[in-house]
């Protein structure tokens, strides 16, 4: 089946994938240390249950979640602790954060008390909150916790999972590498996502430039019995895989501004994610490792490695051959919404889908910024159907109630408005830089409402203690008076 | 002419006494008056400290719509609030005014020093905003969450066991 509409606007770029998906997928070499920062989910805290010189297998859970924003952390090289300190982070553009250290002793002994589930007959909570002590998150680079999201649309009945294989930014191609290596781990995670959602259907949503993702899907739907799993394919278009753009493009539906997708009934997992799930259920192995691109005109030999997480970035740059010369900026993600790296040592971690080292010639050429001539280019490319021209303006004004009436929080930072823009404005870099002060202003305006009938409680109940007293008071002279 | 002049006059006169009237029976004066003090007070921070010399920022919102108390006298809200008070109430834009008080420019809580609280609940019944819990000859405590900065708490305290400490983040009721 194929959707017949494209996401509104967006934008159609060179997908650059050819050259990471010619090599089939490989293991990187086994790191001697690995560094796991301990705050790499969504923005909840993770507390570390180790301490240095404890000996640790593989696989063995090394920090503990502290709220369902955060998850858990697995030891992904057996071994000794070594340290619990702060190290430069790639969430963090190379900031330091609290991370584990993990020396490795090369005997990959694995931790003995993981084993594999039947899902099947396994109550679907109990199932979700086996699928958190996998330390399983959305591997698209939200990093979100799967368990928390899971719990939270099952609320909502007869729920329509999507499974977002639609890898829209260019470079990246971990997620077309895995469906096409690994169709059978994806299948089953959807089976084991829609258990543990009571979901009435599952959509698999592929892009239509992964011709060999598509077969392997197809081979591996075939096998089974006839099921509520379908394949869709999306044309290619930038954003197309956002989660609220790929919903649209599939349902014609639109997630509110201010809700979630289950508030439509839907629910989006990323295919790496879905494929993490089933290797946790069947084969007991928590989230240890992850598939990332290694990408760019600037390596030598690029291609999709299984990499464990904290290996440094450096390590599986040798793996594909090194660096060519004339690299100018290593980037995490993908070409239009990644970050730049500091340099090449910072470990990789659940969310690093893509690793590009590019040359001059990889990157959209950027001039000196001019001023904004209002040809409104970005507002007819702008996905969630925003005025960035607008935002532009006021941003730069600070009018922070003119920026919230705008939608400035409804900006995905996708960066197709500065990619059109002539005057070459980093727009999305401003959208960026804006949003804090917007959060600032808006949870102050909450907590002033809620500072504001706090105080009026108060007036209201000294107004009746008062009342009160002056009625027994009355009484009382009544009763002097007979 | 003159009887043109008196009927025009006098028809006046009655319309005018007839619109004073029922301006005075059926007047929206009222309404209107609470709409601006809502207004008003949706500008203002909130933090029912009192330093505007009023009871707490809906008695200033009350005041500034009667035309009893100037723009100015908010310094948690500062500067902002000031020109924002302005542009509502048309008035002129001023600085505010520091012979009172000063603020500190970024957000605090209440904190008591439990080891040396008698348990008096003469701060619970300072704080406009219910954020100290506690009772009679037992220790009390600031919820943070809750509390706004006033620094309300601080003079009734016989023992000064209440300071202010910059607020954690996300800890402050009003920033």
């Amino acid at each position: 089946m194929t959707a017949a509409v494209a996401v509104h606007c967006g934008l159609r770029l060179d997908t650059h994938k050819r050259p990471s998906t010619l090599r089939a997928l490989r293991q990187a070499t086994l790191p001697a240390e690995v560094v796991l920062p301990l705050d790499q989910h969504a923005d909840g805290v993770t507390v570390a249950t180790v301490k240095p010189g404890d000996t640790v297998l593989l696989g063995q859970p090394v920090a503990q979640p502290q709220s369902d924003a955060s998850a858990w952390l697995h030891a992904t090289v057996s071994g000794r602790v070594i340290a619990v300190e702060p190290r430069p982070a790639p969430h963090h553009r190379g900031e330091s954060t609290l991370s584990i250290v993990i020396a490795s002793d090369r005997k990959e002994q694995r931790y003995a008390d993981h084993h594999s589930i039947d899902y099947e007959t396994l109550d679907p909570v109990r199932l979700c909150e086996h699928i958190a002590r996998g330390g399983i998150v959305g591997l698209g680079g939200a990093m979100f916790p799967t368990a928390a999201k899971l719990l939270q649309a099952r609320q909502t009945a007869g729920i329509h999972l999507v499974l977002n294989g639609a890898e829209c930014e260019p470079w990246i191609s971990c997620d077309e590498m895995l469906m096409r290596e690994r169709a059978q781990d994806v299948i089953l995670g959807a089976r084991i996502l829609c258990r543990a959602l009571n979901a009435a259907r599952c959509t698999v949503a592929i892009e239509n430039d992964m011709p060999d993702a598509h077969g392997a899907l197809m081979t591996a739907l075939a096998g089974t019995s006839p099921s509520v799993i379908e394949l869709v394919v999306v044309p290619r278009v930038y954003p197309a895989g956002g989660e609220r753009q790929l919903i649209t493009t599939l349902t014609d539906l639109e997630v509110p501004y201010d809700g979630l997708p289950s508030d439509i009934g839907m629910v989006c997992q990323n295919v790496g994610t879905a494929a993490a799930v089933a290797r946790w259920i069947r084969d007991g192995e928590p989230l240890i490792s992850r598939i990332v691109t290694i990408t760019g005109s600037g390596v030598r030999e690029p291609g999709n490695l299984e990499v464990r997480l904290g290996t440094a970035m450096s390590s599986i740059i040798a793996d594909c051959g090194g660096y060519v010369d004339g690299v100018s900026t290593r980037i995490m993600g993908g070409s239009m919404m990644g970050v730049a790296l500091p340099d090449d040592s910072l470990p990789v971690i659940k969310g690093t889908n893509c690793i590009i080292a590019a040359t001059a010639e990889d990157l959209h050429p950027r001039g000196a910024e001019m001023p904004c001539i209002r040809c409104g280019n970005c507002s007819f490319v702008c996905p969630a159907s925003l005025l960035p021209q607008q935002l532009h303006w006021y941003a730069a004004a600070g009018d922070l109630n003119a920026l919230e009436q705008l939608g400035l929080m409804d900006c995905i930072e996708c960066g197709c408005c500065d990619y059109v823009c002539p005057s070459q404005i980093p727009l999305a870099q401003r959208f960026r830089e804006a949003k804090p002060a917007l959060v600032a202003h808006l949870a102050s305006r909450q907590q002033a409402g809620l500072a504001k009938s706090r105080f009026e409680a108060r007036e209201e109940r000294l107004g009746r203690i008062e009342e009160e007293h002056r009625a027994k008071l009355e009484e009382k002279r009544k009763g002097l008076k007979k | 002419m003159v009887t043109a002049i008196l009927v025009a006059g006098g028809l006046g006169a009655i319309l005018a006494l007839l619109l004073a009237t029922a301006e005075r029976r059926f007047g929206s004066g009222h309404a209107a008056d609470a709409r601006l003090v809502d207004q008003i007070n949706a500008l203002l921070p909130q933090t029912q400290c009192g330093r505007c010399m009023f009871a707490g920022c809906k008695p200033y919102a009350t005041a500034l719509a009667r035309g009893e108390a100037d723009i100015n006298q908010c310094p948690p809200g500062g500067d902002a609030t000031a020109a924002a008070l302005a542009t509502l109430l048309g008035r002129e834009s001023r600085r505010v005014s520091c012979t009172r008080c000063s603020v500190p420019s970024y957000p605090v809580v209440a904190w008591i020093d439990e080891a040396v609280c008698i348990g008096c609940t003469k701060c619970i019944l300072a704080c406009p905003v219910d954020a100290i819990v506690g009772a009679s000859k037992f220790m009390h405590t600031i919820i943070a969450a809750d509390c706004t900065g006033c620094e309300l708490c601080i003079p009734p305290c016989p023992v000064d066991c209440i300071e202010m400490r910059p607020a954690l983040a996300g800890e402050t009721a009003s920033a």
